[in-house]
Order: C-alpha cells, then structure tokens, then sequence
C-alpha cells in the first residue's frame, strides 16, 4: 500500500501553519502532507503542538498563517462543523457521540429517516445494523452507546463520520485507553477505511501501535515540523531521537556535577502503586538529589506524581517520610508532610485565576497552617514580597490577579507557593512547559539551586537534555511501570534513549 | 434513553403504594378514586410533561407556576371583562407563552446564563404581570366552562373520566410520541447529554433551546387553562410553588436532573404517585396535608440518592476502563 | 478592615443611592428620622428594618454561592426555626426556644452540606430536598395551625430594639460583624474564594474542601433560622405555609447584585447585604409611590436581568465585537 500511497496525489496538504497564543509559538511554519489511503502518525510530546495542529486544520482554532488544501482546493473551515462538511472528521478519545443515546441515533441524529415527522425507528435500525456490518460490527443498535466498550464507541464515531462522506479523518488518540484486543479491532476498522481511499492522521504516544499500523510518520516538537518519514524507513531510537531529543546545536544545558556522598533519605515509597493506574513501584527520594522521571507521554510519569502527592490514592505499598511510615490519603496529607506538587496543567489544576499573585502564592502555607490560624495581612504581603524579589515574578505587582501574568509568570508564582511552604520534597511536572526561553532557564536554574539548598526534587520533563542537566538520578517508565534507573554517571540523553528505547526492543523481542 | 429500570421503580412505587391503599381503605380500589385522581392532578401532569423536555435537555424552568397563575387571571379577564370567546382567549394566550417561553430560551442561550436564573426572573415577572392585571380571584362564567365541567366518561364503577382529565392523557401521549419518536425528541437528550458533542454533530442548540423553553411555556399556559376549567375561576394567586411539585413530579418519574434521561410516561407516574399520596391522606382523614410535602420530599431525596448512586457506579467502571489517561 | 468596602462595590454603594434618592422624591418625608420611646422611626429605618430577614439570608447565602454551590431550603429553613421558636416560646425560657430553633437550622445544614460535598449531588437538586419537604415538616411542628405566642422576650427579636435601632437591624448588624470576623478573621474566606475559583487546584494545595463546604452551609442555614426567629417575631406567630415563602430567591438575588458570581470565587459580604438593602429600598419607594406592591415582582425581574446581563461575559465579548467591527 506504501507504494501506492506514494504516486497518489497529496489529499491533505497543509502549508507554513502557524499560531501563537500570546507570546507562545504553539505552531511555527508546520508543513503536513496526508496522502490518500494511507495511515500517517502525528507524533510528539505533550506540548509539541500535535492538537494545535488538529484544531487548526478543523477549524476550531483560527491560523495565524499558512494554508490547508483539501484535494488541492483550499479550504478556510471555522468551525468543526464546517471541516466536516468539507470532508474532514476527527474522532477524539473522549468520543465526542451521546452515551445516552442508541447507537442507531448517535450514527443518525439530525437525519434520521423520517415518515410524517415521525422518525422511522424500524428503517433507522436498519440502516445502522447495515452500516456497522460493514465495518465488522454487530451489536444491538437500539442499546445506548454508553453501554458498549469505548473500542466500539471509536468504531461508531468513525462510521459516522466516514457516513457523512468525511475523506479526511483525524483520530486522536483513540488507542489510550483500549485493551489489545479492542486496539485490533479498531486497526481493522483503519485499514478498511484507508483501503478505500480514505486518509487517516493517527495521533498516539504508543511506538508499537505506530509501527503496527502507520505508512508514514509526521513529528513535531515545540510547536515545530522536526520531519516526516517512511515508517518502514525508521529505527525506533532514530524516531524516539526526533521525539525528544533537542539537535546538538540546540543544546544549551551542560550537565552539572554534583559530587555528593550519600545523601540523607528524605522521602521513600515502597510498593507503591495503584492498579489500573501505575504499576507498584520502589521510589527513594533523598535531601539535596534531583530525580528525574523519564519516558514517553502516558509512560506513567504523571501518575507517579499524583501517588507520591497523594492526588490519587495509592492501593498497595507503603510510603515513609524521614524513616517513618505516614499515611498519604490525599493532598492534604501530603501537604503536611512538607511536599509539594506543581502539575502539569497550570491553567487548571494549578493557579486560580481570578485571585491575585499574594493570595495565590499564599494559599499552601494558608492551607498547611489551617483555618483557624489566619496569616496576616502584614505576613501574606512580606512573603509575596519576598519570593516575587527571589524569583523574579513580573510585574511585581503582588495585587494583580494571576490569570493576567505570562505563563512563565504564572509558573514561579506556583513554584513560590510551595516554597512558601518550606517543602521537603518538591515534586515538579513539566515545569518549563509553554514557558518562553528566558523564564525556561531561569526555572532550571531554581531547580538546581534548590537541590541545593537540601530540597528532594522529584522532576518530570520531556525534554531529555533538561533532565541530564539537572538530575542526579532518572528513573526510566514505559506503559505505567518503572523499567529502570540510571545513576549518575550514567546520565546522558543517549543512554536515556536507549533505556527508553531499549525496553521497547526488549518487548518486542519476546512478543514476537 | 431506553433503559427501562427508573420507570420501571416509579411504576413499582406506584402500584404498591395503591395496592397498600387498597388493602387500608375498602372502597379505594374503584374507577371513582382513579378518575379522580387523574382529575386532580391534570394541570399537573400537563405542566410536568413540559418540564419533562426541560430537565431532559439539561435545564430547569422555574417560571411554570407563575405562567399557570398568570393564564388562569388572562383568561378570567379577557372572557369577563372584555367579552371575549373563550377559545379565541385560549388562542392569544398560548401565543403570548410561547412569546414568553422563547424568549426565556433565547436569553439563555445567547448570554450563555444559568436557567435557573433566567426563569427565576421569569417567575417573578409572570407573577407580577398578573398581579398587576387583578389581585382578586375572578369567577369565570362562559358557558363552555360549564359545559366542559358537564362533560365526562361515565367508568363501569361510577368513576367520571372529565374533560380535564382526557387533556392531560392527551398531552401525555402527545408529549410521549415527541419526546421519543421525533428528531426532536432525540435532539433533547443529545443536549441533555452532552452539550458540545451535540453541537459538533450539527444541532443547532440555540434553537432547540428556544423550542424547549416554548414547550415548556406553552404547556404550562394550557396547564393554566386546565386548572381555571377546575377552579373556575381566574386567580394570580394560584399555583403558587407548584414549579416545586412539577420537578419532584420529573424526578421521581425517573428523569435525571443532571439531563440525558427520562421518559414523559414516568412523569405522568410520578405526577400520579404525588396524588396518591394526597388522596391517601384525605381518605385517612386523621393524617394533614402537610404529609404530602414531607412524603414527596422523602421520595424525592430517594430517586436522587438512587440517580447518583447509578450515576456514581457508571463513572467508576469508566474510570477503570480509562485508567486514568492523562 | 475585615470589613473594609472593596473598590468593586462602588456600582452597589450608588444603585442604593440613587434608589434612595428616588424614594426621597416620591415621599418627601424619605429621610426624617424622629426618636420616639428611645428607638428611631422613619422611612429609611424601616428600609433597614424590612430588609433584615434578606440581609441575613444573604450573609449565609453570599459564602455558599461563593463556593460555587447555592442554598434553596432557607426560606423553608426559616419556617422550621419560626415554628420551633414559637411552639416553645411560651412554654420554655427564651434561650431555650432560641436555642432549639438555631439548633434545628444547625441540622437543616448538615444535611444540605453532607448531600452536597459528601454525597457530591449538585447544590440546587441536594437542597431542592429540603426545600420541598421542610415547609411540610414547619407544619408538622405548628401541627398546620399558625402558632402565637406572647413572650416578649421572644418578639424582641421582631419589634424590640437596641441602642435606639429596631432589634432586627441590630441582630444583622451583628451577625454582618461575626461573619466578617469569622471569614476574613479566620483563613476561611481566602480559602472558599480559592475553592470556589478553582476546587482542583486548592485540592491539590492541600485545602480540606469538604469540611469547608459543609461548613457553609451550616452557617447558611443558621442564618436562615435566625432570620425564622426574627420573621416569627414580627408577627408573633409562625406560619408554616408563607414563613419565609420565596425569600429564598431574594437572598440570591441580593447576594447577585452584590457582585458575586453565580459561578463562585470572589465575595463580598458587605455588598451582600447591601443588595439585600436595594431590594428593599425599592419596595418601600414602590409602596410609598402609591404603586401596588404586586409591581415590585415585575420590578424586581428587571433588575435580575440587568444585572445577570451585566455579569454575562457572553455580553461583554459581544459589545467588544461590536465596536471591534464600527472601528
């Protein structure tokens, strides 16, 4: 089908794509060619600007520059809509159909087949059973969706769309949370479709399932097109490489040498796991070491923040601070124990917008102290002083509210919440994220000096070149698990890689 | 949409709370208690139906016993003062709903607000306005009332289905066929369902939701109409809280007040089980009505406590399935 | 300075104003003030005085909504407490009617709060419950009669007075200053505008959210059985079926025209209360100007949509397109 798919002319052809959202390059000149009948892989980390892309092509972003030729037509949709009247449908992992409604109606609403306005149950029924036939697919049409595997549910959505006469169809990251049997499926359902000439952009962060499946690969990294490939043409720790890898000359960070003796134990988790979530898994935590966790997106790196912070509720193993067992039920226990948790997603689960930069910044210390013992005014102004000075917050202007501040901004004032705190351990979750150059280093550099300073740092980053900086360990995860751990003279982005990638090999080996 | 288990409750709710009936006073399991009963409540069963389409679609109505006040004195008025037909009176007064209704919907859906607060406001101006047009009650003696009040199907039992009655049944299974057998029926549960992905999938959400709250309005002016056939009389204080009695009627039918599911005929059980409760006290006599109240918020509490519960054991097995995906 | 004025409340503080004023010009007498029996009568007294049972509703109802949630049972919350106040008025010592009428609203509290952050049941269907079935349980009390009484101790709460001021008005006056101290005395208000702005992200900053949230509507409801005792007073009475009737929707919307969203965060209990007292202002001028009082409704319907226009972000993107595409 490669071949084929090659002499075909381009069906989706995006051009110098660009968008910003403020000062932040999401999309930089990204070229983007689909051809038809074959199945392209979208691939990047979270934040590379995979579902920038997605949503400008849709529509549900406007560009900043650039152009989307459909056929060689050039299309401006602005809407989702209006993408899928011209032919390109995307299918989300949140399937974006209605549980509460019966397969039949889900592939039929706003057309069902009607006789005197009544809608012709028996006829509707039909047609989807005929429908979902041809896709391999017989269930009872009349059962709600809900009740169905989220597998089929992605079947629906596709046959829907496909029966709307989409050519063009995105799925984005339909795998994640299918089982392997169901992931078959769905790949049977792909390569029916591409074999009728339909073009498939597949956006996942599973290796094997892109090898399994995909003709060609497009990566993104930072809001940038770092190349397209044959798959075939591929090795897996090349692609890996462009995944995470920064080019040579782009590499700014050098490694510090933190010559230490064995350093204090600070926090350890033993067993520790959830299941369904992350495998059990034995973690040390010591005063003055940055531990690095690296893998790909949905390896498991956040999950094992969330454990170790208490945000999710660990179901087996035990976890001790300085040498005792505590208990950690949720947050709050673990605020009390003196750690400290900066999420990923800042905008939602981190600042509260509408509250100024003080309050914001106070809030962990206010919360560990409890209700009855209020910070004074006096107080909350001296430490919003003190850590917008220390970490250079701008404006410093401790009023204003903290949804108005850049995102680097927005990250030190969360950073300052914490250290506000006086933590023992700091557990960070891609803290230079959507952050601009300047305020990246700046971050880095905090890092370090708090390390210093006799803080347990716990880091999750996809850039591999900013965890060799900074890290005196790195623990290695792959599907939910921790693989590996390499110490640190055995730090670097190759050996990273390799552990990473490695494993894979390693896998693919015994499956096969 | 088509599961069955919440209606199927309301159902068994009801019959054993008339088979308990029944086994406590003699005379109870006749036709006359059950037309009766269907009597009572038929201003209820329409206005509910209305409701029904509401919650369904992910909203509330607060406005609808205000609107059955407001058309209850509308309709004294206009056939005593001005001398108007009844039917013609009828006529202007289900457009003036429908103006109301649709205008209720477009303000919620064009300034994106609460439904809650929209119709909040749409309460207290329907009340007002028919404050202002008469504080007192009004008599109304067109001959159709008395005529509508003659008229009845004499029941083997000496039950009288009544003319008020036979509306009710006939909006229930109007509202029945709408709500499950059109597209516009479906398009209610896909927003009840999930608001955005109903977009995405090309409902026009803005002019559902103007429909639906023209249902709604409409439904609880002809539920006005019902209730001054019952009173005969016109009265701006009439109805009042009965919005409270139409969404304990929706919820305990077995609609979720979340949106999404229900049925209109488990709104009409659930409008039905609200009058048991009121029948079984009248016919005990010793027990006051302040029973219904407490009984229906006891009911009331049960179905949301089941509703979360199912609600609560569906998010958990998904939550397995997913495995919390970042 | 728990109670200092935020500079956001200037819209509020001139509503009321000009609301004031307007009633001045239509009953010329607006403003006199005379001392009669060491307590003062007037018109604007009696703006404060009517306004009361909404002020106070409003001091409970303001924290609620600011947590996201809202509170519909304290209108049937202050019928319960009017009927057990009034039932032991004459029986019991006045404390102990008091006591047990507060009590019973401590209780109305638990259960709103454990349905809404225990059970986790949206706040408007978890206490729709209580609204529903607690004027039925205010009759069970008042066993469907409406109870009288004759302590004076208990109707000092309705018609008594204080340092020259009907009791009412004092009573608000109070509880504005313990809830003021208790909020921003207390870290609690900081930590209810960050739940309410943002719950995940004060959970994952170690805020206890639940305890917060039930705390609220405990006090919320203790101010409605407050409210219920005053309200009794008044009339020296309980009446089960109008205790309290709709009072439930002023509360909301005073604390709405006071500022605070709908959708949670930021609040102000000053404004609160003020938006109580515009809600009152205007009745009274509807009264005086010889209007009937049914006028107030229509009155009242506008304002809310005045203001939840005014609040809509959806209005403010649509008046920025707009002068985006004339310029």
């Amino acid at each position: 089908m490669q071949e084929t798919a090659e002499a075909r002319q381009p069906l989706l052809d995006v051009r110098g794509l660009s968008k910003s959202f403020a000062a932040l390059r999401a999309l930089d000149q990204v070229d983007f060619t689909l051809r038809a009948g074959e199945i392209h892989a979208l691939l990047g980390e979270n934040g590379a600007g995979k579902s920038t892309l997605i949503k400008v092509i849709t529509g549900v972003l406007a560009r900043d520059a650039g152009t989307v030729s459909l056929d060689g037509k050039e299309i401006v949709p602005r809407s989702a809509k209006e993408a899928l009247t011209a032919g390109i449908a995307t299918v989300y992992q949140e399937v974006n159909l209605l549980p509460n409604l019966s397969v039949a109606q889900n592939l039929y609403l706003g057309r069902q087949p009607t006789r005197f306005g009544i809608v012709r149950d028996g006829e509707m029924k039909r047609r989807a059973a005929e429908l979902l036939a041809g896709y391999d697919l017989h269930i009872d049409v009349a059962a709600p969706l809900g009740s169905y595997s989220v597998a089929i549910q992605h079947v629906v959505a596709i046959a829907r769309a496909v029966d709307l006469s989409a050519r063009v169809l995105i799925l984005d990251e339909p795998t994640a949370s299918l089982d392997r049997h169901e992931v078959e499926m769905l790949f049977r359902t792909m390569r029916g479709l591409a074999a009728r000439g339909i073009g498939i952009v597949f956006v996942t962060h599973f290796l094997d399932q892109v090898y399994e499946i995909s003709d060609r690969i497009t990566v993104l990294r930072n809001g940038r097109l770092i190349g397209e490939r044959m798959t075939s043409a591929l090795p897996r720790l090349d692609l890996i490489h462009m995944m995470l890898g920064r080019e040579l000359s782009e590499t700014t960070e050098e490694r510090a040498v933190h010559e230490k003796s064995a350093a204090a134990p600070c926090a350890s988790f033993t067993n520790f796991g959830k299941r369904g979530y992350i495998a059990p898994f034995d973690l040390e935590l010591r005063h003055g070491e940055v531990v690095g966790l690296a893998g790909l997106l949905g390896s498991g790196r956040t999950e094992t923040a969330r454990l170790v912070f208490g945000a999710e509720r660990a179901d087996s193993g035990t976890a001790s601070v300085e040498g005792k067992p505590i208990r950690l039920h949720s947050p709050r226990d673990a605020v009390q124990h003196g750690f400290g948790y900066c999420p990923e997603e800042r905008k939602t689960d981190g600042i509260v917008a509408e509250l100024t930069v003080r309050e914001n910044i106070v809030l962990a210390l206010q919360a560990k102290r409890g209700i009855a013992k209020p910070l004074s005014r006096r107080e909350q102004d001296e430490i919003a002083a003190r850590f917008i000075k220390l970490l250079d917050i701008r404006p410093p202007d401790p009023e204003r509210p903290i949804g108005l501040l850049s995102g680097g901004n927005q990250q030190k004032a969360l950073l300052a919440r914490w250290l506000a705190t006086e933590p023992r351990l700091l557990v960070l979750d891609e803290p230079t994220r959507g952050i601009d150059v300047g305020a990246h280093a700046e971050i880095i550099r905090l890092i370090r000096e708090l390390c210093e300073r006799g803080l347990a740092l716990l880091v999750i980053s996809s850039e591999l070149d900013e965890i060799v900086a900074y890290s005196d360990r790195v623990v290695v995860l792959r599907d939910r698990a921790h693989v590996g751990a390499l110490d640190e003279h055995a730090i670097g982005v190759p050996s990273i890689l390799a552990a990473i990638a490695a494993d894979d090999a390693a896998r693919i080996a015994e499956e096969a | 949409m088509r599961r069955p288990s919440p209606v199927m409750i309301t159902a068994l709710v009801f019959v054993a709370g008339f088979v308990i009936c029944s086994l406590q006073f003699p005379n109870f399991a006749s036709t006359r208690v059950v037309a009766n009963l269907l009597t009572d409540n038929a201003f209820l069963g329409v206005v509910a139906i209305g409701m029904t389409f509401v919650i369904i679609s992910g909203g509330i109505d607060l406005s609808v016993g205000s609107v059955i006040g407001f058309s209850t004195v509308f309709v004294a008025l206009t056939t005593e003062k001005l001398g108007l037909p009844p039917l013609l009176a009828f006529a202007i007064l289900l457009v003036l709903c429908a103006a109301f209704g649709a205008a209720m919907g477009a303000v919620i859906h064009v300034f994106d607000m609460p439904p809650f607060i929209v119709t909040l406001a749409g309460m207290f101006l329907a009340r007002g306005i028919s404050f202002l047009m008469s504080t007192e009650s009004t008599p109304i003696t067109a001959p159709l009332y008395s005529a509508v009040s003659d008229f009845g199907i004499a029941l083997p039992g000496g039950g009288r289905l009544t003319a008020i009655a036979l509306i009710m049944l006939a909006v229930v299974a109007f509202g029945s066929i709408l709500l499950h057998f059109t597209r516009f029926g479906t398009n209610v549960y896909a927003m009840g369902g999930n608001r955005t992905a109903t977009a995405l999938m090309g409902v026009e959400i803005g002019s559902m939701t103007v429909r639906i709250y023209m249902l709604s309005s409409v439904l609880a002016g002809l539920a006005g109409i019902v209730f001054s056939f019952y009173t005969a009389a016109g009265y701006s204080l009439s109805a009042v809280g009965v919005e409270l009695d139409t969404i304990a009627a929706v919820v305990i039918g077995g609609t979720l007040l979340s949106g999404g599911q229900g049925t209109a005929i488990g709104t009409f059980i659930g409008v039905l089980i609200q009058g048991l409760i009121q029948t079984y006290i009248n016919f005990d006599g010793t027990l006051s009505s302040w029973w219904t109240k407490i009984a229906t918020g006891v009911l009331l509490f049960a179905f949301i406590a089941l509703q979360q519960g199912m609600v609560r054991l569906a998010g958990r097995s998904r939550a397995i399935r997913a495995g919390g995906v970042t | 300075m728990a109670l200092a004025l935020p500079r956001r409340g200037l819209a509020q503080i001139a509503a009321l104003i000009v609301i004031l004023l307007i009633d001045r010009m239509v009953s010329p007498q607006f403003f006199d003030l005379r001392l009669q029996d060491g307590r003062l009568f007037g018109s604007l007294i009696d703006v404060l005085n009517r306004g009361a049972p909404v002020a106070l509703l409003a001091l409970g109802m303001v924290l609620v909504i600011a947590t996201r949630g809202i509170d519909l049972s304290v209108g049937a919350v202050m019928a319960i407490s009017g009927a057990i106040a009034a039932s032991l008025a004459d029986s019991h010592a006045w404390p102990v009617a008091v006591a047990a009428a507060l009590g019973a609203g401590l209780l109305c509290g638990l259960w709103n709060g454990f349905l809404v952050a225990i059970l986790g049941i949206q706040p408007i269907v978890a206490t729709l419950i209580l609204m529903v079935a607690g004027r039925g349980i205010a009759q069970l009390i008042t066993e469907g009669r409406i109870v009288t009484f004759t302590s004076p101790d208990i109707i000092w709460f309705g018609t008594g007075s204080l340092l020259g001021m009907p009791a009412p008005v004092v009573i608000v006056v109070g509880m504005l200053i313990v809830t003021g101290l208790v909020v921003r005395g207390s870290a609690l208000g900081l930590l209810i505008e960050a739940a309410g702005g943002n719950a995940r992200a004060s959970e994952l900053s170690g805020v206890g959210i639940r305890t917060m949230v039930v705390s609220v509507y405990v006090w919320c409801s203790l101010c409605a059985a407050l409210a219920g005792i005053i309200a009794a007073a008044d009339i020296m009475g309980a009446d089960a079926n109008n205790a309290g009737l709709w009072l439930e929707l002023d509360a909301i919307l005073a604390v709405v025209i006071g500022g605070t969203s709908l959708f949670g965060g930021r609040f102000s209990l000053v404004l609160a209360v003020c938006g109580a007292l515009i809600i009152q202002a205007m009745n009274t001028g509807i009264l005086l100007s010889g209007y009937p009082p049914e006028f107030n409704l229509v009155v009242k319907a506008a304002v809310v949509l005045v203001v939840l226009l005014l609040q809509s972000p959806r209005l403010s993107d649509l008046v920025a397109n707009y002068r985006k595409a004339r310029a």
